[in-house]
């Protein structure tokens, strides 16, 4: 998948969690990934990050240690 | 398994309605009866087995009283009341049969057949006309009215006595592609005109003129079927009792000898039908009266177009070839088998497990369903399998299940008429689900209340001799702007039901909400700049809802294809229980499902994170069940969903995939992306009956079997498990469960596994029951003997479960969700100025292989472009013209059409019509938690064009070339 769009998908569930209650965004962000996105996908979004964090959502950065 | 003798209950005309109240005993000819209070005298003595003879009345409509047949003697009373307009009285004593009566009847049936035309042996109603059966129940022998001097007048003779034309005749309409208007049999008894507005709610009939010169008439003067406002839907043919509307087919085919029940493959709505047949001949289709999603009603889809199963562009022979350059080869089903078992076998040994995928149907039952999630599983070994439920509702199975707990409609149809006030957001039910439609309407005209929100003016919001209070007319992409300021109003002007909060979902979770939702920046003042709905119109909508009553909420794909889809859902089960809407008759949310069996596909474990059940993959409990059931280890990892494989497929590492019935080229977001993914595979199997648009890029094409060639179950939009019934053989030789059963197995033969036994989709349903606790008490012979059954049915509910949440919530305390409005990354700017949302029409269905295949194209021959007048003016496009519809993905041309139904800056078409390609225009933009595309909000521009893009033709040049058959080698 391509990298934008990757990014812009990981961005929008961070988006949504943003907005949600409680200390564990990052936690819920992670837990979301893990279970909607394949494991390619997650490598994908891990693998862009590490040149490309800067495109990422805090939350998203936040969550990649945890899928 | 008998499939073709059904005990089915009772199915003769009682003549008036079912009555409800208390016990009331009386006497019929000397025997007791006892009905409820309100049971009119006709329907108790239909009750003890005695058919009162009638004309005017029968069961589905009010009773009428105007033909005289029914009278009976009532003791104590004076003369011969009619029977059908007389309801029970405790002691009444009733005669049905006296000479008086009796002699009232030959008088009645006298008059009617001296205006009626003695062709009875071949008339097309022969043996199914009830004038006829009422002739010769009242033993009617000869007609004694002398004609008068200048002639008898009679409706039914073309030239009068002296050879003139007969001023009273009129000739047969036959306007309406399935059914037939002949004048000079009707016997104005408005049974018709009566079904189109008790039944139907289109108030397309009226009797004009009165006396002897009372006709039925469609629409307005200078009007036939086909021009007035009828919809269609057959609902007056059924209810004559002539053969003054006819059905078409059965003048051409005979009347039918034998029936078979069964379930519509179309939309969510399930309408049960009898399906009448001569041999294996198909005559006609009769929605079925204990049908319980439908009631005895349907739509002109259900009823009137199957003529696709037999049309001759179905593919009746398994077909393959090397690559899509290549003409097709007509191939036998071993070859054909073996040809894609190899690919794939091959495949998944060059390039791994995981390089291959299936897509499963929302179309198919859920037997095929089920069979071909287990071929990713099973088979494949891995979770490579998705839905095109993927592309609408996926949404509500993740909203819903946040918020509730499962992925599912609260309520069963019926609940509908115990509403009182019903907000329909994002549907256009009249088109999408017309049953429903119809129930909805009558239930309105009852007086309930109804809010749409919608960009659009549905038909909806001004059906004949009904209005909505309120139409909520928001920007494309605001509807979480809209629905959190409707809980803003409820919450801050406290309408909501603190009882049920507290009783019923978590009090803290509701205090965090309540706070969220009270910001002012949510209050309907300060998103009309966003959303275009006035403030006054969206204060009192809330008011309406939480305060009037019963209030449901009805939604559609408005709500789910955006990319705030999910959000919307929740904000739309946080108004449910922000008003205690929830857990009992009349109330709940409801999500209308687009294609037949989208529940189905939904439950039965098609998405690549779900075994069947909505039990996720990484659960080891769960697989654990299929792994026991199935002798394979299941990957704990979600696998691809359909946009993961075709950008896998474009990246080199996804190669082969299976396809049932879908057309994913057509029905997808961006045409393009899509068929560059399907033509970087090397090994594409479509399942379907027709050369779909996908199909121009497989290898391996094997031919499906319809609805009707078929047993199965679908699942309707309210949970109801429905029998689909083999009503003939399968025309290309194999039911597609059978189909996808050939394929396992021939690659099984190669992998070593254990190969697939199943010999009637019944053991499929048994194999559905052990491993889905929602499904553990289905079993073919519970639908057989209930007609259907809703899930959950197991030990908690032996009956299956009409209404769900009764006592909680499955997930125990309702959730309320925070619901962040989000614009959408999809804007206008100066380039694309209007907005562009896509839907559905009535007579079309999908990406319409079924329907384009079927008389329906005379309502629809073309998807048009809707656009406001104002918008059209300044661009210089004027009825009819051909415009260029572009967007950031792509362009296409269609024909526009000026209406007000649209708001300005919003513009409006279906994507019924593969040369429209209006997906080429749809972006990839998706729902944030499920990836469910974002059809309904596209940034658009249009102009004047001269004609079809360069796109449209390079794309019909390349179907037509992948589409040539070989014919067949000896
Ligand atoms: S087909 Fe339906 S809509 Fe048309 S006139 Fe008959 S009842 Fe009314
Ligand atoms: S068309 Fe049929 S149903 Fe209608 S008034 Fe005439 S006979 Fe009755
Ligand atoms: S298309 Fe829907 S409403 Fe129409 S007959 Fe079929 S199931 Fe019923
Ligand atoms: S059937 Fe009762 S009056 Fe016609």
């Amino acid at each position: 998948m391509s990298p934008d769009k990757l990014t812009r998908m990981a961005n929008q569930i961070a988006t949504f969690f943003r907005t949600q209650p409680g200390p564990d965004q990052a936690e819920r962000v992670a837990g979301h990934l893990n279970d909607y996105w394949g494991p390619e996908m997650r490598a994908e979004l891990k693998a862009h990050a590490e040149a490309h964090a800067d495109e990422l959502d805090d939350l998203v950065k936040r969550a990649l240690p945890l899928i | 398994m008998k499939d073709f003798i059904i005990p089915w209950d009772d199915d003769r005309d009682m003549g008036t309605r079912a009555a409800t109240g208390a016990p009331v005993t009386l006497s019929i000819d000397g025997f007791e009866v006892t009905v409820p209070e309100g049971t009119s005298v006709m329907r108790a003595a239909a009750l003890a087995g005695i058919a009162v003879p009638k004309l005017c009345a029968t069961d589905s409509l009010e009773a009428f009283g105007s033909c005289r047949l029914c009278v009976v003697e009532i003791e104590g009373r004076r003369g011969t009341p009619a029977s059908c307009t007389t309801p029970v009285g405790p002691g009444m004593v009733v005669r049905t049969q006296s000479e008086m009566v009796k002699s009232v009847r030959k008088g009645v049936m006298e008059l009617y057949i001296s205006d009626h035309p003695l062709d009875c042996l071949t008339c097309a109603a022969n043996g199914d006309c009830e004038l006829q059966d009422m002739a010769g129940v009242v033993g009617l022998r000869d007609v004694r009215y002398e004609a008068p001097e200048e002639g008898m007048r009679t409706h039914f003779a073309t030239r009068d006595t002296a050879g003139g034309l007969n001023p009273e005749w009129l000739p047969k309409d036959d306007s309406n592609p399935y059914f037939t208007y002949d004048p000079a049999k009707c016997i104005v008894c408005s049974r018709c005109v009566r079904a189109c507005e008790e039944v139907q709610g289109t108030f397309a009939l009226t009797i004009e003129g009165r006396g002897f010169e009372s006709r039925v008439s469609a629409g307005g003067v200078g009007d036939d079927f086909l021009t007035s406002d009828c919809v269609s839907c057959g609902a007056c043919v059924q209810a004559c009792p002539t053969a003054t509307l006819q059905e078409k087919s059965v003048i051409e085919l005979g009347t039918p000898t034998r029936s078979v029940i069964t379930t519509c493959a179309y939309c969510g709505v399930g309408c049960s039908f009898k399906a009448e047949l001569n041999g294996d001949e198909l005559v006609r289709m009769v929605p079925y009266k204990h049908g319980a999603a439908n009631r005895g009603h349907s739509c002109v889809k259900g009823r009137f177009a199957y003529g696709y199963a037999t049309h001759s562009d179905r593919i009746l022979n398994p077909m393959i070839r090397d690559t899509i350059e290549e003409p097709w080869r007509e191939v036998s089903w071993d070859e054909a088998i073996g040809f894609a078992a190899a690919k794939m076998r091959g495949i998944q040994q060059r390039h791994g497990r995981k390089s291959v995928g299936v897509i499963t149907s929302s179309r198919c039952t859920n037997e095929e369903t089920y069979l071909v999630q287990k071929m990713a599983r099973a088979v494949f070994l891995n979770n490579n399998t998705d839905t095109c439920a993927r592309v609408c509702h996926s949404p509500t199975g993740y909203g819903l299940g946040q918020t509730f707990g499962t992925s599912a409609g609260t309520q069963n149809f019926d609940s509908v008429m115990q509403a009182d006030v019903v907000v329909v957001i994002g549907a256009n039910p009249t088109d999408g689900h017309p049953v429903f439609a119809s129930r909805l309407k009558k239930r309105l005209r009852q007086g309930a209340k109804l809010i749409v929100i919608d960009p659009r003016r549905i038909d909806m919001v001004r059906p004949a001799h009904i209005e909505a209070s309120h139409h909520l007319p928001l920007r494309p992409g605001t509807n979480v702007a809209v629905v959190s300021a409707l809980a803003n109003v409820i919450v801050t002007e406290k309408l909501y039901d603190e009882a049920f909060i507290r009783a019923r979902c978590d009090w803290d979770e509701f205090q965090e909400y309540a706070e969220f939702v009270s910001d002012v920046r949510h209050s309907p003042e300060m998103t009309e700049i966003l959303t275009g709905v006035p403030a006054e119109e969206l204060r009192a909508a809330a008011r309406l809802f939480a305060t009037g009553g019963n209030g449901a909420i009805y939604y559609g794909l408005g709500v789910t294809e955006h990319s705030q889809g999910s959000t919307t859902v929740m904000g739309i089960a946080n108004l449910a229980m922000l008003t205690g809407n929830i857990g009992r008759e009349g109330v709940g949310v409801n999500p209308l499902r687009g294609q037949n069996n989208v529940q189905g596909a939904c439950d039965m474990g098609s998405f690549p994170h779900e075994l069947p059940g909505y039990r996720h993959v990484k659960g080891a409990e769960a697989r654990a069940i299929f792994e026991s059931a199935w002798g394979v280890e299941i990957d704990p990892e979600p696998g691809l969903r359909i946009p993961n494989m075709l950008d896998a497929a474009v990246s080199g590492s996804f190669k082969g995939l299976y396809c049932q019935g879908e057309d994913i080229l057509q029905s997808d977001p961006d045409t393009r992306h899509v068929a560059a993914g399907l033509a970087a595979m090397e090994c594409v199997i479509v399942h379907d009956l027709f050369l779909n648009e996908t199909a121009n890029y497989a290898h391996v094409f094997l031919p499906g079997s319809t609805f009707l060639e078929k047993d199965g179950t679908f699942t309707n939009a309210e949970r109801r498990i429905n029998r689909v019934r083999k009503v003939m053989a399968p025309r290309n030789g194999y039911a597609d469960w059978e189909i996808t059963q050939l394929l396992a197995n021939a690659i099984l033969k190669e992998t070593g596994g254990a190969g697939w036994h199943y010999t009637h989709p019944a053991q499929i349903m048994e194999e559905i029951a052990a491993t889905t606790p929602g499904f553990a008490h289905v079993d073919y012979a519970l639908l057989e003997e209930r007609g259907s059954v809703q899930w959950p049915c197991n030990d908690d509910a032996p009956d299956g479960s009409p209404i769900m949440h009764v006592d909680g919530f499955v997930r125990g305390k309702g959730r309320f969700m925070i619901t962040e409005y989000v614009a959408t990354e999809e804007r206008t700017g100066p380039r694309f100025p209007l907005l562009l949302t896509t839907g559905r029409i009535l007579s079309q269905y999908n990406v319409g292989a079924q329907t384009r295949r079927t008389d329906n194209t005379i309502w629809h021959a073309e998807d048009v472009l809707e656009i406001h007048p104002h918008d059209a003016e300044v661009r210089g496009i004027t009825e009819g013209s051909w415009v260029k519809l572009a967007s950031r993905s792509g362009e296409t041309s269609l024909r526009a059409h000026l209406t007000d139904r649209v708001s300005p800056g919003v513009v409006y078409t279906t994507f019924h019509h593969p040369d429209t390609q209006a997906n080429v225009i749809t972006t990839d933009f998706s729902d944030w938690a499920t990836n469910c595309p974002e059809y309904k909000v596209t940034a658009v521009q249009v102009g004047l064009s001269n004609g079809p893009t360069a796109w449209q033709e390079a794309y019909e040049a390349q179907a037509e070339h992948s589409r040539r058959i070989l014919p067949a080698a000896e």
